[in-house]
């Protein structure tokens, strides 16, 4: 390292290993109550995090949520933008997962076939 | 590339590590693996996060929970609901005291919401042996700004404008010292980290060298630019391996990387680091002493002048800070004098860390802007006295400070406050004391510390201290006379004004200091043979009173069979033979037992 240029770009390359204990403005949430899972939340989840390490996204937060009732419509997923009300995606597969994360939660166009439903917070 | 969606934060402080941390952090790992989530949550070694008493602590990410207790039988519930099915696991998250509701996120919880961490607010957050966490988050920034965009000048002017003072204990202004050893020419000159913590009870620099050490490379390697140093030593005690393991690996990765090392950031500044292992004894605090232990010779004080800024560690020119000042030092650079200034009162300025130990719930580090008072460090942060017991007082700094009392305790908690009422801020250690503590004997615990330490070179510590331990001992055995007290108080006076260093000219302080609020408790001792706290068992009595139903518990109790009576009939003691353990008392069923 020869100079505080250098200093600040490594800092750039090493800030998404620590990034997950910050606060990120963009959320998905998997459904993994024990429907979700029978239903293959694991895999979905699997899905997203592959997802998001290939196209290197660090401002996304991946949580987990209990069964909110709707069970035949398992594996639900949420996506939570900013300043957006929170949007549910229903009978999501891995196989949606690409289709979600880049036309939703990179450029926030809603994939209206798979809605569910939405949530005003 | 993986992704962690999931970062798990384990303390590895040296309490939690005794407190079992580091099986739990192997049981984790293992059931990681089994569930197959290894690839998608993280494991993090991290430093102390303060809360000793609450440990084994483990913080899951992204939501922040916080668990406490948390054992190997625990980590199960961990993996299972949390991590795999993101449901919080109540039982282990942290309770208010007398409160039933579990506070998921730690900066929910009373202890660290009414704290102000600076200092500390990347121990416990980052892997301390990992130099990328702590880039990650500005590491490193402000030595890269003093030495590109300022000269050694500006530098020492701005840790003079921020008000910094030291510490170690003193509290003199760092800028001012770091201005001294600027001045003295020479080609040669030292910076030297002060990591000898000595005071019982006092742990905020072990903790910070465990959980944050680039921290403080980075303040001594600023120090060495502006005083014009190319050489820094930490002086650690040997007690602490796992401080200097991580130090190890901290100044191994920072030469690594270039930013210990030559040339410095292009900027032509040169600098290296050495860890100098103490062998622990209290004295080696003392700066004189320490720089004398580094050159390889006994670890004894000379007087002073001259001081370290003119002629230090081998004659050279050396200025020598503690671990918490340095730490101080890159934030200030980063966020300027003006913003340092802001925290804290008049002449005490920024944050101090202290170490709440014994009668307190929460015992651990908080770091609270200068100025707070005593109250709310001892009731809002350390959760107030255990046992409904009431408190009595504090001692402040060590075996070098003094003790406040009840009606002190909302005083403002700064350098010259404490000064002024016989205390001193000294290294931030508070031992906290209820009821049941005898001040005398406290005074005598303190004293036989200092001179079980006293290096033996001046006559007025080695032997006054000694003759005053005698008199001390003496008056919790019941053998005090008229005018101890007085000779107490002219020997404390003399060695004060005549000791050779800072660890004679303190010593008598926690006499002093007790004689001044509690003589009270001197005199009971001395003319009434009584210990009013019921702490020196030479002087206490346990009795029978006539609320005695005879029933027999006790004796069966007494594991020196000095109590006899008829049943149903009123029971005595034999005082000859009573070890005063107060098992008898803690058995009767009618409280009829006393103790006095």
């Amino acid at each position: 390292m020869k100079t505080i240029e250098d200093l600040k770009r490594l800092r750039e390359q090493v800030q998404s290993q620590t990034s997950v204990r910050q606060e990120s403005s963009k959320q998905i949430i998997v459904g993994m109550g024990t429907c979700g899972i029978a239903a293959g939340a694991r895999e979905v989840m699997s899905a997203i995090l592959d997802e998001i390490a290939k196209r290197r996204l660090e401002d996304v937060m991946v949580r987990q949520t209990g069964c909110i009732g709707m069970c035949e419509k398992e594996v639900l997923i949420d996506v939570v933008l900013p300043g957006q009300p929170r949007i549910t995606y229903g009978r999501v597969t891995a196989t949606d997962i690409p289709k979600i994360i880049a036309e939703h939660v990179i450029h926030g166009h809603i994939v209206k076939e798979l809605v569910v439903g939405k949530i005003t917070e | 590339m993986e992704h962690y969606r999931s970062h798990v934060l384990i303390c590895a402080g040296t309490g939690c590590i005794s407190s079992g941390s580091k099986k739990v952090e192997a049981a984790l790992r293992e059931q990681l693996t089994q569930k197959g989530l290894d690839k998608e949550v993280k494991i993090v070694e991290t430093g102390c996060h303060g809360f000793c008493e609450m440990g084994p602590l483990v913080i899951v990410y992204p939501e922040g929970v916080f668990y406490i207790h948390v054992q190997e039988t625990d980590v199960a519930d961990i993996v299972e609901e949390h991590l795999y099915k993101g449901r919080i696991v109540e039982r282990l998250l942290y309770k208010e005291i007398g409160s039933h509701e579990g506070i998921p996120n730690y900066k929910d919880i009373d202890f660290y919401k009414k704290q102000m961490r600076i200092i500390l607010a990347n121990c416990g957050h980052i892997d301390p042996e990992e130099i990328n966490d702590y880039i990650a988050i500005g590491g490193y920034e402000a030595l890269g700004t003093a030495l590109t965009t300022m000269n050694p000048d500006e530098v020492i002017d701005e840790v003079k404008k921020s008000g910094l003072r030291g510490r170690g204990g003193g509290g003199f202004p760092s800028g001012l010292k770091w201005g001294f050893a600027r001045k003295t020419p020479g080609e040669k000159k030292y910076v030297i980290c002060n990591a000898d913590e000595g005071d019982p009870g006092a742990f905020m620099d072990r903790s910070l060298l465990e959980g944050d050490p680039h921290r403080v490379l980075e303040g001594m390697a600023i120090c060495g630019y502006a005083i014009g140093a190319d050489e820094g030593y930490l002086y650690v005690r040997a007690e602490y391996p796992l401080a200097i393991k991580r130090l190890r690996i901290a100044i191994k990765q920072a030469e690594e990387l270039g930013l210990i090392g030559d040339n410095i950031f292009g900027s032509g500044f040169n600098f290296h680091l050495k860890i100098k292992e103490g062998a622990g004894a209290f004295v080696c605090g003392e700066e004189t002493a320490l720089m004398a232990s580094i050159e390889g010779q006994r670890g004894v004080p000379r007087s002073r002048p001259p001081f370290p800024a003119v002629s230090g560690l081998w004659g050279k020119p050396t200025n020598i800070n503690n671990v918490e000042t340095f730490a101080n030092v890159p934030q200030i650079i980063t966020k300027g004098a003006d913003w340092y200034a802001s925290i804290g009162t008049e002449h005490s300025k920024g944050t101090k860390v202290f170490a709440l130990t014994g009668r307190i719930n929460h015992t651990g580090l908080a770091e609270v802007p200068m100025g707070i008072t005593m109250r709310e460090i001892i009731y809002g942060i350390g959760g107030g006295i255990p046992a409904g017991k009431k408190f009595k007082a504090v001692q402040i700094g060590g075996p070098s400070g003094g003790c406040l009392p009840e009606e002190l305790l909302d005083m403002s908690v700064d350098y010259d406050s404490l000064i002024k009422v016989g205390a001193m801020m000294g290294s931030g250690g508070l031992v906290v004391m209820d009821e049941t503590t005898c001040m005398v004997d406290i005074s005598k615990f303190f004293l036989s510390f200092t001179q079980a330490e006293s290096c033996g070179k001046c006559t007025p510590c080695r032997e006054g201290t000694k003759r005053m331990l005698e008199i001390l001992t003496r008056i919790t055995e019941g053998q005090g006379k008229e005018g101890d007290i007085e000779l107490l108080e002219v020997l404390a006076k003399n060695i004060k004004t005549t000791a050779l260093c800072g660890l004679g000219q303190t010593a008598p302080n926690p006499v002093l200091s007790t004689l001044r609020y509690f003589r009270h408790e001197y005199e009971a001792h001395i003319k009434e043979k009584r210990c009013p706290a019921g702490a020196c068992t030479g002087l206490t009595q346990y009795n029978i009173s006539e609320v005695c139903k005879g029933c027999g518990l006790c004796t069966k109790e007494c594991p020196v069979v000095a109590i006899s009576g008829e049943k149903k009939g009123l029971h005595i003691i034999d005082q000859e033979k009573c070890i005063k353990c107060g098992a008898c008392m803690a058995k009767c069923p009618f409280k009829a037992i006393t103790k006095g």
